[in-house]
């Protein structure tokens, strides 16, 4: 049996090489504090160990997008091998004084706003550049924001796959319902990427919308 | 405000597009784009907004369109690449238009004259 199996890997990392055959780039994407990198930290730390990046309660604590190459994810006898891209949130307005209201000086404000600008732009970029989305939104705000309207846009433009992580499904006021009946187009599955609340349904549906 | 028809953007190339709102927008118009843009285009847009973000001066856009609908028509099924049927868009700075609420079909909005 074990002599099959790595006939099967070495032939698997044969086909790769003969064909130049790359992982599936998969970006995280949505509005700031949505949870991107909260949720790209449990895929990590479930698959590899590690972790993606800080997180913070202040809007656009990541400003550049970090990615993460050949993270494998096995679920239900399948496997898939992914680049993970976990994207600034995007935003059409970036106002620094914003930032002094969660408490920063006015220099460090203005320092995080031009920071958050070029990491929005990163983001943008980076979606001429991938084969599937993960949409994060905040089960607990109203999902039809701008952000979201062109990020499925852009997917569904392209026929790309897009799935939608519907996070914060451990406080009160979450309503993932709200989100499944405003795109009920695309697949959605409710999660706490914090506390790992249906992460297992995240995992098999990632396997099944990007394999 | 002014209510731009869809004949006068069609006659523009998408970064023209894309450039006329921002230098309108900056002036503190609030425009209403009959047809709206692309999904690319509202992609290109985010990203020439936030190359102009100045503290002092101006902090970005609001924008409010509706989802975008899917021609799932035959040809675009053959070359996997969908038609887009764009809708209706407002844009303004974002110190004078605020969303009240959106959602599939309806968009509520504040307009101020203030900045």
């Amino acid at each position: 049996m074990g002599v099959i199996k790595s006939f099967k890997k070495n032939f698997a990392g044969l086909f790769k090489k003969l064909f130049n055959k790359q992982n599936a780039r998969i970006g995280i994407y949505g509005p700031p504090n949505a949870g991107k990198t909260t949720l790209a930290n449990r895929i990590l730390r479930d698959w590899t160990g590690d972790a993606m990046g800080s997180v913070s309660h202040v809007a656009h604590e990541t400003r550049r997008a970090r990615r993460r190459e050949g993270v494998t994810i096995k679920t239900n006898g399948n496997s898939i091998t992914l680049d993970i891209i976990d994207t600034p949130g995007l935003a059409t307005k970036i106002d620094f004084q914003d930032f002094m209201a969660a408490g920063m000086e006015a220099g460090e404000a203005k320092r995080r706003a031009k920071e958050a600008t070029e990491g929005v732009i990163e983001a943008v970029k980076w979606l001429e550049n991938l084969d599937g989305v993960i949409l994060v939104m905040d089960a607990t705000e109203d999902p039809f924001t701008q952000v979201n309207v062109t990020v499925i846009g852009n997917m569904e433009a392209r026929n790309l796959p897009l799935l939608i992580a519907a996070n914060k499904v451990d406080l009160e006021n979450s309503s993932p319902t709200t989100i499944r009946d405003a795109f009920p187009q695309h697949p959605m599955v409710a999660i706490s990427a914090l506390e790992g609340k249906n992460i297992d349904t995240l995992y098999e549906e990632i396997a099944k919308r990007f394999g | 405000m002014d209510l731009i028809s869809e004949d006068m953007l069609a006659g523009m190339a998408p970064v023209e597009k894309v450039r006329f709102i921002i230098d309108e927008v900056k002036n503190g118009k609030i425009l209403v784009l009959e047809k709206g843009l692309t999904p690319e285009e509202e992609a290109q847009l985010i990203e020439i907004t936030m190359s102009q973000i100045d503290p002092d001066d101006f902090s970005g856009i609001e924008m409010e369109s509706y989802p975008f609908k899917i021609d799932n028509s035959f040809i675009g099924k053959l070359f996997k690449k969908n038609t887009i049927r764009t809708r209706l868009t407002v844009i303004g700075p974002a110190n004078q238009l605020k969303t009240l609420k959106r959602d599939r079909d309806l968009i509520s909005a504040l307009v101020s004259s203030k900045k």
